[in-house]
């Protein structure tokens, strides 16, 4: 039963880790074509990336999209959970699902229906529009991470702010958030990690300035090619570099 | 006005620029594409007009009516191969795997999640591919003589979901697992069960709800998935979203795209109506 245990972990960790790996190690080929055999190793395709205009312009576009459609979902969110957790508003559960709402329907969907209505009032796709897509998935996000923070403690310690004559404007920004931050920073970055990854809302409600998966979809056109490694490696390593400076960070303050 | 009143026009307040944004740009859209999968295209023009025509024509064409086929077999191929083999995997980690290396065995099984979704589909290309490790390897083993052609094929589509889809459900079995209390399998080796029956009649069925959520995850993401079907089974087999965008592409047809995509959400609605049972919704 232990070595079976450790040989089907052994199996499963080869078939997850193959695939990254190849992505990894052809990357540095020197050759033009990321298979076997290994050729030797260059840093040629990472330099040709790294000089490589669109690409660099893509990136930079990803940044911008992720970080502005992230900051406007969560303070849509924010807002939104703190008006729901404050009142009982008349149709409060109907109001909780409409906003959770897009998140039961595919990415796909939602693209096709926001390029149907911007064709119809003749908006151009770009990098505004696929913001305002990208809003549109993680707005249920960060509204159910943030309500779902909200409890009975927070609900006292607003009421006894806004009994010692704070205004609402404070409440929400010297109280409620400050309390909030581990889950606002929680839906922040899952935000930006789903936008930053996102394809089809991009592929389609973009044209000139594209993101970088979709600048990516265009290489892959042209074939295999090492380049294509080199910044599928770069977009992994630095993934996972803050994922683990993070990890040893933030979270293991908060855990301890 | 009384505080409750001010409390009231205060809260809807907050709540009011996330319900217009959603009104605008996720409702509105809704109905404009439910609206155009009733109407139809006459030459490029888009004749509106409620008509079922498209549903009509959806059930009765082989090529689109193949699309639903091989997107649903695919989807349910996809989901019960990933159960399967990421039961097994969490099981180990949760408890085989000593204490101090459980996070990172676990963080190394949802390690390729860091790479971008499109850059995951390419580099199975490079692994599944003529010249790709696999068959290179196992020729160099004398397995093979010849390649075999995986790739632009169903197998390719499913090796690639497969691997995405037991990285998700390995998480949402793990934290499943970690929950559940010690005291059930030992319960249930004091009252004689071996440790196979222990798995299969206690702890198993007390995974149900983290691996029908997973599978509800699976179900809903695989099968309004584009990506993994364009770049690893290329145009052999055509699934329901890569219809939807190839009515888009070439023929500019909006209406028909529409109704394909009414049709994939009627498919997940019907998915969650079969889980909801098990799914705990309002914790996500």
């Amino acid at each position: 039963m232990r070595i079976l245990s450790w040989a089907y972990l052994v199996l499963l960790f080869l078939f997850i880790l193959l695939p990254v790996g190849a992505l990894v190690v052809f990357s540095f080929q020197d050759g033009r074509l990321p298979v076997p055999p290994f050729k030797g190793f260059t840093l040629e395709w990472y330099a040709k990336v790294i000089a490589d205009r669109d690409l660099m312009a893509a990136l930079w576009n990803s940044f911008l999209v992720a970080f502005g459609s992230s900051a406007l979902a969560l303070v849509l969110g924010f807002l939104a959970a703190s008006g729901l957790a404050r009142v009982a508003l008349p149709g409060s559960v109907l109001l909780r699902g409409l906003l959770i709402a897009p998140m039961t329907v595919s990415y796909l969907i939602i693209a096709l229906g926001l390029l149907q209505v911007f064709n119809a009032v003749g908006v151009r796709p770009s990098l505004l529009s696929t913001g305002i897509g990208h809003v549109v998935i993680n707005l249920p996000l960060c509204f159910s991470i943030i309500y779902a923070a909200m409890g009975e403690h927070q609900r006292n310690a607003l009421r006894a702010a806004r009994d010692l004559g704070a205004r609402e404007w404070q409440v929400l920004a010297l109280i409620s958030a400050p309390m909030l931050a581990p889950a606002l920073a929680a839906a922040f970055f899952l935000s930006v990690t789903f936008s930053w990854d996102e394809f089809i809302i991009a592929f389609l409600l973009t044209r000139f300035d594209v993101t970088l998966p979709v600048e990516i979809w265009s290489m892959l056109r042209s074939g295999l090619s090492p380049a294509t490694n080199a910044i599928g490696s770069l977009v992994f390593l630095v993934s996972v570099a803050v994922v683990v400076t993070l990890e040893f960070t933030l979270f293991r303050k908060s855990r301890s | 006005m009384s505080i409750e009143q001010t409390e009231r026009r205060q809260g809807a307040a907050l709540v009011a620029p996330a319900l217009l944004w959603t009104v605008a740009f996720f409702v509105l859209p809704f109905a404009a594409m439910i609206w155009m999968s009733l109407s139809h295209l006459e030459g490029r023009e888009v004749v509106s007009g409620p008509g079922i025509g498209n549903y009509l024509r959806i059930f009765t064409e082989p090529s689109l009516l193949r699309g639903i086929r091989v997107s649903l077999e695919i989807t349910a191929i996809v989901t019960v191969l990933s159960v399967i083999l990421a039961w097994p995997l969490a099981w180990i980690i949760a408890t085989r795997v000593p204490p101090k290396w459980r996070r990172l065995a676990l963080m190394l099984a949802v390690l390729p999640f860091w790479t971008s979704y499109v850059v995951r589909s390419y580099s199975w290309t490079l692994v599944l591919g003529e010249n790709g490790i696999v068959m290179q390897g196992l020729i160099q083993l004398g397995l093979l003589e010849q390649p075999l052609q995986i790739m632009a094929t169903r197998t390719a589509t499913i090796i690639g979901f497969v691997h995405f889809f037991v990285m998700l459900l390995t998480l949402t079995i793990y934290s499943n697992l970690v929950q559940l209390s010690p005291n059930y399998a030992r319960a249930a080796e004091d009252l004689g069960a071996s440790r196979w029956q222990v798995i299969r009649l206690v702890i198993l069925p007390l995974t149900l709800p983290g691996v029908m959520t997973g599978a509800f995850l699976t179900f809903v993401l695989c099968i309004g998935d584009y990506i993994t079907p364009q770049i690893l089974g290329g145009n052999s087999e055509l699934t329901l979203p890569q219809l939807i965008m190839l009515q888009l592409g070439r023929r500019g047809d909006y209406p028909m795209a529409s109704a394909l995509a009414v049709v994939l959400m009627v498919l997940v609605t019907l998915a969650y109506a079969a889980c909801a049972r098990w799914l705990k919704m309002e914790r996500v």
